[in-house]
């Protein structure tokens, strides 16, 4: 995974402390994530097999990942039978060059995309730039983002971080033909958006795109979305390109029957999405292909406890309900990956060298609500911890943790630091020096009381 | 009944009341309190912080300690977590260590549990004539999944008025090492969570943890607010007697 | 060695000594309902679709009175033939979901292509009584993968400008349902 993505450059904790200070942001943020929750849990709530659903969602999942290597070789049989082409790309740069030769093949300079993860994380655009191409982004977040020359903050919704009236000023800015009367009126914009790309849509020869589910048995791909624009790009141009991670399998056609639920509702907190497109191989005198990416994810493959980020299917449940996410914003994870989901996806993809990355699995106050919310139960708390205990400490936390390690496994040792924290306890200033300072900035810190509990059993109860 | 208190470090070093609290609260309820002398610490910190091999030694120090107990009853819905979601996990399946912690961990209740599942009584014979708010903490609400226990402890509770606290499930923003490693967002939840307890115009929050209470009264008290923090221990073990 | 061959080795050894996972099933493929029309022609609503409940021998005079004077596409018909002006066109289904209240199209016969039930700005569907079943698992069960599907559910619409619903952005802007009963 490519670490350019500058959202912000500095760690986890920088970048969310400049967030908190934006209340622009902070109310943006709340409102539309308080939003959904109310909505998702409604639907969810609806649904008696609710965990049922989320226990067959999470086996299937690891079902197919256990048995990844076979089912890929069977989704290529079943692909190709139906006329598609497969590629298979071990990183950014090799899915990178696929596309942007498949594209020079068609002889065209320009292709519409549909909203994909996979895509924005080997930065495809930029690759197809370089190499002469134009690609124009579709999905109204996306295009919001892209026009706004802008980084995406949300896996759902990229431009959750805008409000309205802040969309209407980038469409007046950069829409050449959007009337200068425009309302910030949410249908309005959404008008505004449809006849931007209407033309763009009807002349494009190229898509590209991502996919929700790939199913072994039959071959088939699914995208789930809202506006049409996928239903515009899957079914219009003459080439269809799809670059799709490996773990976005499912072994048998049957097995859409659980996550056909389990997505809309924990994604757009829908009973189902407005559209859901499924094709087999090459459709209506279309030409397909299908880009498989590896680009890091056989390397979580092979980690016991972070495999499990793997079953991700891209809902955003987790960071909907994320309290941290709520108030740092996604461009403080400063990857395409943020939330909960981001905080243990990607320092698993890209490893921990980078200050940011490092950082990502302590952004996290352990609460427990990403996990509860996971539609294939994710236990990303647990993913968190384990990622700890592989990150680089600092010198002078290691060597404090080791002293209070050494202290507090012997209770002599403990009752001694505690009586020796009672003597100075008139002495503990206000505000405390050092990393401390952290927690008396907003907040008093409780008194140390005369004698601890066990002086006072000791006293009192040991006759 | 026998019963351990484990303490934990937190309540041992900083709240000694909650211990007093449950010593005396448990006694009224017929129960013989022990306290094991070696306890010291569960292990989260140094395990939730990234310190495996340090939370690794706590843990089994802890099974050392608590072993052939009945019951082991800890005032912390974070800590109790810790011990039986996370301690399963630290250990390499079919090892000693393994075996020590499935022995042990079946018998560890947090407060609310042991009163409402083991003794079964949700009318303690408290009395505590204030307004009161509830924050359920998130290890006692999606670790221990202690669910409405301690808030039909407190209903029963004379002269008490309970006031639901709006977005109650959300976190304070405490999170341990959190508190000091991401401090602004930690603040930011803290503020939030601070302006839902003063909407409810109670004069007392309560929780069944010490530390997230640690971090949403420091920040009550910088605030001037008035508004105080107790434990479920505490206002339980509260009667007409001591008023 | 190729990318494929890389790829399919490094996930064998990834996974080398994973205890494989018996897949649960708990959940229901099936639901009780007394009234299926009722149910989906409920949900239908509650996407702003417009939903028109009929004796199917009343269904053609419905449709004559909803394409009058429109450019209107007729997959099975004689109907205008030009997409990039037609005003809409008139379906079947293959299948439709009580509880989400979905139609799918496969693009059989009486379905168009897909670009057909796209390009224009408004969509009549017509489903039978017997097509509404009442779960998502029902409905993967009768559809066939080898063909195009396209699952509908309401107009179209977007959740982008702070995460609450908005009718109609790309696809056609207005969805009318004929339950023919």
């Amino acid at each position: 995974m490519s670490s350019t993505f500058l959202g912000m450059p500095g760690d986890f904790p920088k970048n969310a402390e400049k967030a908190v200070q934006n209340s622009q942001l902070r109310y943006n943020l709340r409102k539309a994530t308080h939003t959904i929750r109310g909505k998702r849990a409604s639907v969810v709530g609806e649904l008696p097999d609710w965990q049922e659903l989320r226990a067959a969602g999470k086996a299937i999942k690891d079902h197919t990942l256990r048995n990844l290597d076979r089912y890929l070789v069977q989704l290529e049989e079943s692909v190709t039978r139906a006329g598609g082409t497969v590629h298979w790309a071990r990183d950014a740069a090799e899915a990178n060059r696929i596309v942007a030769g498949l594209v020079k093949a068609t002889g065209e300079t320009e292709v519409v995309k549909v909203k994909s993860m996979a895509t924005q994380e080997i930065e495809l655009n930029q690759a197809l730039a370089a190499e002469g191409i134009t690609a124009y982004e579709t999905d109204l977040a996306e295009l919001i983002v892209q026009l706004g020359d802008d980084f995406p903050s949300h896996i759902l919704v990229p431009a959750i971080h805008r409000n309205r009236s802040e969309i209407r000023e980038i469409f007046l800015d950069k829409m050449p033909k959007v009337p200068d009367n425009l309302t910030d009126d949410p249908p309005a914009l959404a008008e505004a958006a449809r006849l931007h790309l209407r033309e763009r849509f009807l002349k494009s020869k190229v898509a590209i795109s991502g996919a929700n589910f790939m199913v072994a048995e039959t071959g088939t791909l699914v995208v789930l979305e809202s506006e049409g624009n996928g239903r515009m790009c899957l079914t219009l141009p003459r080439t269809l390109i799809s670059v799709v991670g490996i773990e976005k399998l499912l072994p048998t056609w049957r097995d859409l029957e659980v996550f056909l639920q389990l997505l809309p509702r924990s994604s757009t907190g829908e009973r189902m999405n407005p559209y859901t497109s499924m094709w087999t191989g090459a459709v209506e005198g279309q030409e397909f292909h299908l880009v498989l990416l590896d680009n890091g994810r056989t390397d979580v493959l092979a980690d016991e406890v972070g495999r499990q980020a793997l079953r991700c299917i891209r809902c955003s449940a987790c960071l909907n309900v994320c309290p941290v996410y709520e108030r740092a914003g996604g461009h403080a994870y400063g990857s395409v990956y943020p939330g909960p989901i981001g905080a243990i996806l990607t320092p698993q993809l890209r490893g921990m060298g980078s200050e940011l990355d490092a950082s990502l699995p302590y952004a996290s106050s352990l609460c427990g609500a990403c996990y509860e919310a996971c539609p294939v139960a994710i236990d990303i708390p647990e993913v968190l911890v384990d990622l700890r205990a592989k990150a680089p400490h600092s010198a002078a936390e290691r060597a404090g943790m080791k002293v209070a390690g050494w202290i507090l496994n012997d209770h002599e040792r403990l009752a001694r630091a505690q009586r020796a924290a009672t003597k100075l306890r008139k002495l503990v200033p206000k505000r405390l020096p050092g990393p401390l300072s952290a927690w008396t900035d907003t907040r008093d810190v409780p008194e140390i009381p005369e004698e601890s509990f066990r002086d006072w059993w000791e006293r009192n109860e040991r006759a | 009944m026998r019963v351990a208190l484990f303490i934990t470090c937190v309540n041992d070093t900083l709240f000694p009341g909650t211990g007093k609290a449950v010593v005396s609260l448990l006694r009224r309820l017929g129960c013989e309190v022990d306290f094991p002398a070696a306890q010291t610490c569960c292990g989260q910190m140094h395990v939730n912080t990234g310190y495996r091999a340090e939370g690794v030694r706590l843990a089994r120090h802890f099974t050392e300690v608590f072993a052939g107990y009945e019951a082991v009853v800890a005032p912390s819905g974070s800590c109790a977590a810790m011990v039986r979601e996370q301690y399963p996990k630290l250990a390499k399946p079919g090892s000693k260590g393994a075996a020590a912690i499935a022995e042990v961990v079946p018998r560890v209740y947090e407060l609310s549990e042991f009163l409402i599942d083991v003794l079964k009584v949700e009318d303690v014979g408290a009395y505590f004539p204030h307004r009161v708010t509830y924050h359920p903490t998130c290890h006692s609400l999606r670790g221990l999944h202690l669910g409405d226990r301690p808030t039909r402890l407190l209903q029963h509770v004379r002269g008490l008025e309970l006031v639901p606290l709006p977005g109650a499930e959300e976190c304070c923003g405490f999170g341990g090492t959190f508190a000091v490693k991401n401090p602004a967002v930690s603040a930011a939840m803290g503020a939030d969570k601070t302006r839902n307890i003063l909407d409810t115009g109670a004069e007392v929050l309560c929780a069944a943890d010490n530390s997230c209470l640690m971090h949403i009264g420091g920040t009550l008290s910088r605030q001037k607010t008035g508004v105080r923090t107790m434990h479920l221990a505490e206002i339980l073990a509260s009667t007409e007697e001591a008023q | 060695m190729s990318a494929r061959d890389e790829i399919l080795a490094r996930i064998g050894k990834a996974v080398a000594g994973a205890e494989d996972v018996e897949i649960p099933r708990h959940y229901r493929t099936t639901q009780q309902a007394d009234d299926l029309v009722g149910l989906f022609a409920e949900r239908v609503d509650d996407y702003r679709a417009i939903v028109h409940v009929l004796p199917a021998a009343e269904v053609p005079a419905k449709i004559d009175e909803l394409v009058a004077g429109r450019r209107m596409i007729r997959p099975d018909g004689d109907g205008w033939d030009d997409l990039n002006t037609a005003d809409g066109v008139v379906t079947t289904c293959a299948v439709a979901i009580a509880e989400t209240g979905t139609i799918v199209l496969d693009h059989g016969p009486g379905q168009g292509t897909r670009a057909q039930t796209l390009v224009p700005d408004y969509h009549v569907c017509v489903v039978r009584a017997d097509q509404i079943v009442s779960c998502v698992p029902e409905a993967v069960a009768r559809l066939a993968p080898a063909r195009p599907l396209t699952w509908i559910s309401g107009p179209s619409a977007t959740s982008d400008i702070e995460l609450n619903r908005v009718e109609g952005v790309h696809g056609p802007r207005t969805l009318e349902v004929i339950i023919s009963t």
